[in-house]
């Protein structure tokens, strides 16, 4: 599919030499959501090559960045198009903007303007002035319940993997084929991709490698109650490193789709995390594997 | 709105150098989780927990008093980094649900 939008400059409604310019990506879904919030509004919007990318994305590569809108402003020659020297750029693409770098080279002010598309009428009607709320990027309940579609389909291969190999091994352990090990290991992975997003601040801990723990017990509690975690203490301790294991790994992938994680935390918290998991799911299938055949 | 958006304990290497700014205000309308406010013409970090290192601040800053090491917070994009050799990135195939 096609993602892009031909860069250049595009009228709203019917603008003047004195309407409002808006700066967007030439990412399809940014520029209609855009359009559509300006109903009735008219304004010009100039369109950057960011390569089809949003936004944000493009704005941490460089590529929503100053040199493409002071060229962009030239190639457009937005200064014979409006009588005014203010262009209103998304907040949201301020890490790739030198907003003082763009003045000296065009002439062009730059005002970031709200990060929601839906709050640009009333940023225009209140003068180009936002508000405290219009700055901030939120990540409510919502907006990490949409992402729980991505979260549960991103990693499937992983889990169908090693749900086959686990089915596998029961299908040849002196017990026979069991699908046991198949749920135990699904409510591992629903503990790390949906559990773990929903419940996020109310999991305890600031780093989601431990958040991921707390789900994962939920998930224990869960099997214990359905009676499938095992019948022996040593199939008990397998699944007990397992689960964990797994749903921290996961919930610790949440981070790139969380909007408030940094780079240095997030490597932080890999550089214990990462080891514990592995060891954890290594030794835990170890265990397991021994309490099907001994 | 979540007042709980921290991440880990000062960690964030965000620095400001309060002699070089010049209380244009620029950091603080550039910030998606209000880390910066303004005192008396000047910046000031005040939730350095919810940093997330997206450099805006820094990018916009007339005078370089604000730096931070930017990057993305991603696993992934770092487990991406270490596989490929490279920094840590978000690339992947689809543009639409992630960097």
């Amino acid at each position: 599919m096609d993602h892009t939008v031909e860069p250049g400059i595009y009228a709203v409604g019917n603008p003047n030499q004195d309407s409002p310019v808006l700066i967007s990506a030439n990412y399809k879904l940014s520029f209609d959501a855009l359009r559509k919030e300006l109903k009735n509004i008219n304004a010009y919007i100039v369109v950057i090559d960011t390569k089809g990318i949003n936004v944000w994305c493009a704005a941490g590569k460089g590529t929503f960045g100053t040199e493409e809108i002071v060229n962009r402003l030239k190639k457009v020659g937005l200064d014979q198009i409006v009588s005014h020297k203010t262009i209103i750029v998304p907040q949201l693409g301020a890490p790739g903007v030198a907003a003082h770098e763009v003045q000296q080279q065009t002439g062009f002010r730059v005002v970031y303007g709200p990060v929601r598309a839906s709050d640009i009428p009333a940023f225009l009607k209140a003068g180009l002035k936002v508000s405290k709320e219009m700055r901030q990027v939120r990540f409510a309940f919502i907006d990490r319940l949409h992402l729980v579609p991505l979260e549960l389909t991103i990693s499937i291969k992983y889990l169908l993997l090693l749900i086959m190999t686990f089915l596998f091994v029961t299908a040849f352990s002196p017990t026979g084929l069991n699908w046991n090990p198949a749920i135990n290991l699904l409510l591992a992975y629903l503990a790390g991709t949906v559990l773990g997003p929903l419940l996020l601040p109310w999991l305890p801990g600031r780093s989601f490698s431990v958040k991921g723990i707390f789900t994962a017990f939920i998930a224990i509690s869960i099997a214990a109650h359905f009676n499938i975690i095992g019948v022996t203490k040593r199939e008990m301790s397998a699944w007990l490193l397992i689960i964990p294991a797994i749903s921290s790994f996961l919930l610790m992938n949440f981070t790139g789709s969380s909007t408030y994680t940094s780079l240095s935390g997030v490597q932080k918290e890999m550089k214990i995390a990462v080891p514990l998991q592995s060891t954890a799911l290594v030794l835990g299938s170890i265990l397991w594997i021994i309490t099907k055949f001994i | 709105m979540d007042n709980n958006q921290v991440y880990l304990k000062n960690v964030a290497t965000l620095k400001l150098d309060v002699t070089k700014c010049i209380g244009c205000n620029r950091c603080i309308e550039v910030c998606p989780h209000e880390v910066l406010v303004m005192e008396d013409k000047k910046a000031k970090i005040v939730t350095l927990d919810a940093c997330m290192e997206c450099g805006a601040c820094a990018k916009n800053c007339p005078t370089k008093a604000i730096t931070v090491k930017s990057g993305v917070g991603c696993a992934a994009g770092i487990i991406n980094g270490i596989l490929r050799g490279t920094e840590p990135t978000c690339d992947c195939s689809d543009p639409g649900s992630c960097c």
